[in-house]
């Protein structure tokens, strides 16, 4: 069985590159690291993995808006390569600053839409960056194949500007996989559960194939029980509740 | 010129705005109804409708954002004030660059420069005295930025530069460059002897080499304390310990920028912390944020380079509610400081991707116009490039990252000054905003180039710019600079501005000439500057050129051995406090509430949640702890080898309320409390190293030199009763502020930072009470030391009697409690300071939702206690409050024999703490929601 091969994209500022890299590699998958200059040069080419992940970080320090200068620089300089990785059937995942560059170059909520996307990633509602634990329901009815069995996470969000909002206020037509919700897993909890005060408390979405999904918690924060805040209360488990999404990935991959 | 208003759409939040509102209300300004803020973008160039079009496009949010082009200022009307701010000539706008990249990428050209500005538009009956103060006390920092008048922006260049070779007549020197007579002295020898005139920047050169700040030669002084000689302070003390321990594990000491230990054979730990203060006092967030720029690049420049992995911070502010009107001339308000320091850290290390994991805030009046800004970074490394790299003769000095522009000139040599009322006028040179993706971008590259071998030789530039990073590497051998070569951020600098000049996110490198080429490229291929500005030589020579015109030749072995020894006078007399004579409550319930609720012990989560500390997924024990990831964790654990189980622990201790009775007592009260904080989270004392951190006053004051001495006196002695080397320090001197002839000068404050290596993660113990029915343990005995405690100053006390230390009873204990925790003993262990008993079982009953019972009668007293008040608040040292479930008790008492332990309560499921007395009486009975909200109230802003 040949191994999934996955494309960790950096830009100046990524900082979650390694620990991605990390969870993939646990989950199977060969991973290469790879600079957005170096797509651009055709030092490197999408087309040969599966998977390609834009990971956490603050890629050109945010400016402008979080994730924006970056999601310019690939719908400019990429749009035909990662076109072709879409419609080749390949897998796109965004985490944090990912989801936001994803949103911002109009691959999500579905491709192809530029600049014109009627959905962004924008300030907290409290106004900070905030670092903290929550709680995520998943939407069993989402096509997304990064989420296949899995109910509920815990997992930790570090971001100033996760707050989900639409042109229309509301989250219709969107495919929702992840919400935020407390323990007992109510999604109206309201703050701090849903940290930013995301429309429909809205953490992460998917396109209508379900293979291009992005969400503002971190999943590779949470692949190993010591990293839970609660592991010397509650016991440690072999994994973390996110390990799981990167499984499904690198499964699925395997398919193709 | 093209202007772009950009702004948040009506009926969408506007989070900043509504920030500034709450903040002007602090300021008592209640009637703004409402604070809208837009971001303003200059364009230098002329577009085309169309062009224009997509850049707005660009630089506005579809969804949440309009934009206006072309439009002019508006006008204030009515109940609408507007106010634009901009930055002030010379500062370079951090968003610039990112700006123009996304224009070219657009297919645009004919974009020269880009400036932003901030528009605040601010709706409310505000009279004119209102709207100075908002937009002085929250808008404007005239250091950085300024009011737009009548919007007259300009993108005027600085003025260009034209040679001409700068001599000092030696009669000037004492007046330009602020010289001892001693160093004068020397200075004039030296240039007699070759016969001619100084260049300014050899003078420069000196003058910043010669600092206090670069060479700290009052820990080098030969100084007269009460009788005795002590000849250089550091290696007779610090220094001394660290050699008579000589670990092997110790791999690189006082040796480097940063002191380095082995880890794992294979990996080596880099760590430094740095302290950013003067700077900070000025202009909070660009100072600490360039504060945590140059220590992040320490372990960079350490070794052949460290990737930097964690961070620990440590502030000490004025009261956040001192009285505006009593504030100094040219002084911040506390709460500004505050707001801006933890902004500037946060938003420079989360970009960085470095997790903030430990630290701590303090509180005292006298750091009002001087606060402490103690940033530290830990980085990794291969251990075989642990020891600091060799360049030879014909390798090429190569400057990497950031530009050359005015940043910081004399930023040295005023950090080494008072502070008074003047310095917010002439600091200005002095404070510069960071861009934390140039530095990103510069260790991603770093650490490639590291890789591949292809440099010899790295150091970071930091605190004296060139001179001091080329200056230092070029001693042994020799070096030569074409300063003409160095990349500038703007036209007009000197020869002598561009080889002081402290601008950030800069490394230089020592590059053989056979892997020169490789290296340009891979920096060129993630767009990081990097150029060859000149060579070491052999001949052991300083030579500076520009434009081929020799400007300076200094011999090194004058520039680093031609510094006259300062003498120095000391002495040290114990000061005579009045001693407290209040009566013992009945009841303590409420004093435990003020206790838990004053500065130093309340919940600092409102800062620690704003700090990213989960990047790089090591996380292990986090700051926040508990039921409900709100408990106040001892040390951070983090697990730097993603796959392996070997794990960091980092701590740190700072008690600068005991330095008013006895320096000496107060650093090994933080020696013990950095320690404690490891034990206490399940380390031992097998491998761990120390840093310390002196922030002091004016040491030409013998009584100050003399609690100089006497703090580091205890850290040998302490470092060797422990055997915990000190491999790394720093200090930080003349921090006061005069003014109308007054001085306040700052509380005597040394940090310990410790490192500890854990052998194995999974044994880590956390603070918050686990189950009901665990007994609680006190380990260690209780003394009446209450002088410098939290409860007598909530009285307004300080007294006499400050905690001791007896380290070799204190180290038994620690490796005692340290096996019972590593045979997993003990399920919560918190480690017992500020508040004593009192604070300690609080924390650890609401982090962990449940209740406790406790009887001040079985706590074990080294000496007689009479009063259940001392008891409860008592701050002895080397104290832990530990929970062990029944099944343990014999096991763990078993293990802890030889040294004073009791049991003294029980955790219970009622939800609150009682407390019973010497007497039998209940003293106390509060619910745990009770300790918590009074903890929590202060910092919930």
């Amino acid at each position: 069985m040949t191994q999934v091969r996955t494309l960790i994209l950096r830009g100046p500022g990524t900082n979650c590159d390694a620990e991605t890299a990390f969870a993939f590699e646990q989950a199977g998958a060969a991973v290469a690291t790879v600079h957005v200059n170096q797509l651009i040069r055709h030092e490197a080419r999408l087309g040969d993995h599966q998977i390609m992940v834009i990971p956490g970080g603050f890629t050109y320090g945010d400016d402008i808006g979080a994730g924006k200068v970056l999601a310019n620089e690939l719908s400019v300089k990429l749009k035909e390569d990662i076109s072709r990785f879409i419609e080749s059937g390949g897998l796109i995942l965004g985490i944090c600053n990912g989801f936001q560059v994803l949103v911002k170059a109009g691959i999500l909520p579905e491709p192809g839409n530029g600049f014109q996307s009627r959905v962004t990633l924008t300030t907290n509602d409290s106004g900070r960056f905030e670092c903290r634990w929550i709680h995520l329901a998943a939407n069993n009815d989402s096509p997304c194949v990064f989420t296949r069995g899995i109910e509920r996470m815990y997992l930790p969000v570090a971001h100033g500007e996760g707050k989900l909002a639409t042109s229309a206020g509301t989250a219709a037509g969107l495919n929702v996989v992840l919400r935020y919700a407390d323990e007992q897993g109510d999604v109206g909890a309201g703050y701090p559960h849903n940290p930013n005060g995301s429309v429909d408390n809205i953490a992460g979405i998917c396109d209508s194939t379900g293979r291009i999904f992005a969400l503002m918690p971190h999943p590779e924060r949470h692949i190993r029980g010591t990293q839970h805040p609660q592991w010397t209360r509650l016991g440690v488990k072999e994994r973390g509740d996110g390990f799981q999404i990167f499984l499904n990935a690198v499964q699925w991959a395997r398919g193709l | 010129m093209h202007r772009i208003e950009v702004s948040i759409k009506e009926g969408m939040v506007d989070a900043a705005g509504e920030g500034l509102a709450r903040d002007a209300h602090d300021l008592g300004v209640t009637t703004i109804s409402a604070v809208r803020v837009a971001e303003v973008y200059l364009l230098d160039g002329t577009l085309t409708g169309d062009a224009l079009e997509k850049v707005c496009r660009l630089l506005a949010d579809p969804v949440t954002q309009e934009y206006r082009a072309g439009a002019a200022l508006q006008p204030a009307s009515g109940k609408v004030h507007v106010v634009e701010v901009a930055y002030n000539a010379g500062v370079v706008d951090p968003v610039e660059e990112s700006v123009l990249k996304a224009i070219r990428d657009l297919g645009i050209q004919g974009v020269r420069a880009v400036k932003t500005a901030k528009q605040y538009v601010i709706t409310g009956q505000l009279d004119r005295r209102q709207m100075e103060m908002v937009c002085s006390r929250l808008l404007v920092n005239p250091i950085i930025q300024h009011a737009v008048e009548g919007g007259h922006y300009g993108f005027a260049g600085g003025p260009q530069y034209v040679f001409h070779l700068e001599q000092v007549d030696l009669d000037d020197v004492p007046r330009r460059f602020g010289l001892s007579a001693s160093e004068y002295q020397a200075v004039r020898d030296y240039f007699q002897r070759l016969g001619r005139k100084p260049t300014d920047v050899e003078m420069e050169t000196l003058a910043q080499t010669w600092s206090e700040h670069c060479v700290h030669k009052t820990f080098k002084a030969r100084i007269r304390f009460d009788g005795e000689t002590i000849d250089n302070l550091l290696k007779s003390t610090i220094m001394k310990a660290t050699r008579e321990l000589d670990r092997p594990w110790c791999l690189s000491v006082f040796a480097d920028n940063a002191g380095v230990i082995d880890f794992d054979g294979r990996w080596a730990l880099a760590f430094k912390v740095e302290t950013h203060n003067h700077p900070s006092a000025l202009e909070p967030y660009g100072g600490a944020a360039t504060g945590i720029g140059g220590v992040v690049r320490d372990p960079m420049g350490t070794g052949l380079g460290a990737r930097p992995i964690l961070n620990t911070d440590v502030f000490c502010f004025g009261p956040p509610v001192y009285p505006h009107d009593k504030l100094p001339p040219g002084v911040l308000h506390p709460r500004r400081v505050f707001k801006g320091v933890r902004a500037g850290v946060a938003d420079y290390a989360n970009r960085l991707g470095i997790p903030t994991v430990n630290g701590a805030v303090l509180f005292d009046e006298r750091y009002l116009a001087n606060p402490l800004v103690y940033c530290g970074t830990l980085g990794i490394l291969p251990a075989h490039l642990a020891q600091r790299g060799q360049q030879r003769p014909g390798d090429l000095v190569v400057l990497a990252g950031g530009r050359t522009g005015r940043d910081g000139i004399h930023g040295v040599t005023f950090a080494s000054e008072q502070l008074t009322e003047a310095s917010t006028g002439t600091a200005y040179t002095s404070v510069q905003i960071g861009n934390p993706i140039v530095e990103k971008k510069l260790i991603d590259v770093l650490l490639q180039a590291r890789d591949r071998g292809l440099y010899s030789r790295i150091t970071d530039c930091g605190g004296g710019g060139l001179s001091s990073a080329v200056g230092e590497m070029g001693a042994d051998t020799g070096v030569r600079v074409d300063l003409d070569k160095v990349p500038l951020k703007y036209a007009g600098l000197s020869y002598a501005e561009i080889w002081i000049s402290e601008s950030q996110e800069r490394m230089v490198l020592a590059v053989p000439p056979e892997h020169i080429e490789e290296l340009l490229k891979l920096f060129a291929a993630e767009d990081v500057e990097a150029t060859v500005i000149g060579q070491f030589t052999d001949d052991k020579k300083l030579r500076l050129y520009y434009q081929d015109n020799l400007v300076g030749d200094l011999d090194m072995e004058f520039l680093h051995d031609g510094l006259p020894q300062l003498e120095l006078e000391a002495t040290w007399q114990q000061p005579a406090h009045a001693e407290p004579d209040f009566d013992e409550p009945p009841q303590l319930g409420a004093a435990l509430l003020e206790v838990l609720g004053s500065w130093n012990v309340c919940s600092k989560e409102w800062v620690i949640r704003q700090y990213d500390h989960e990047v790089q997924g090591g996380s292990v024990l986090k700051p926040l702890v508990g039921r409900d990831n709100d408990g106040p964790g001892d040390a951070a654990i983090i697990r730097p080898v993603l796959d392996s189980d070997r794990g960091i622990i980092v701590a740190n201790g700072i008690c600068p309320g005991y330095g008013d009775i006895d320096p000496y007592w107060m650093a090994a009260s933080a020696i013990d409390e950095a320690l404690r904080q490891v034990i206490a989270v399940g380390g031992d004392l097998r491998r761990v190293a120390l840093l310390d951190n002196f922030c002091w006053g004016n040491t030409s004051r013998p009584d100050v030199l003399g609690a100089l001495v006497r703090a580091a006196t205890a850290c040998h002695d302490m470092s060797l009763a422990y055997g915990a080397p000190f491999i790394s320090g720093k200090d930080s001197l003349y921090n006061e502020f005069q003014y109308e002839g007054k001085t306040i000068s700052i509380p005597h404050t040394l940090l310990i930072s410790a490192v500890a290596v854990m052998e194995d993660v999974n044994r880590a113990v956390s603070m918050d009470f686990k189950q009901p029915g665990d007994l609680i343990y006190i380990v260690g005995a209780t003394r009446p030391e209450l002088g410098g405690s939290e409860y007598f100053r909530t009285r307004g006390l300080t007294g006499n009697s400050v905690p001791k230390v007896d380290p070799q009873q204190a180290r038994e204990l620690m490796e005692r409690l340290g096996q019972a925790t590593a045979a997993r003993l003990v399920s919560a262990c918190h480690d017992c300071s500020d508040g004593g008993i009192g604070v300690a079982v609080a924390e650890m009953a609401f982090a962990g939702g449940l209740g406790a019972v406790i009887r001040l009668a079985d706590v074990p007293l080294a000496e007689t206690i009479s009063r259940n008040d001392f008891i409860l608040f008592s701050e002895s040292n080397s104290r832990f409050i530990a929970a062990v479930s029944l099944e343990h008790r014999v096991e763990f008492e078993r293990t802890l024999s030889g040294v004073s332990f009791a049991v003294i309560g029980e955790v219970v499921d009622s939800q609150m703490l009682e407390i019973y007395g010497l007497g039998g009486g209940r003293l106390a009975a509060v619910s745990i929601a009770e300790l918590k909200e009074a903890w929590q109230r202060p910092l919930r802003w």
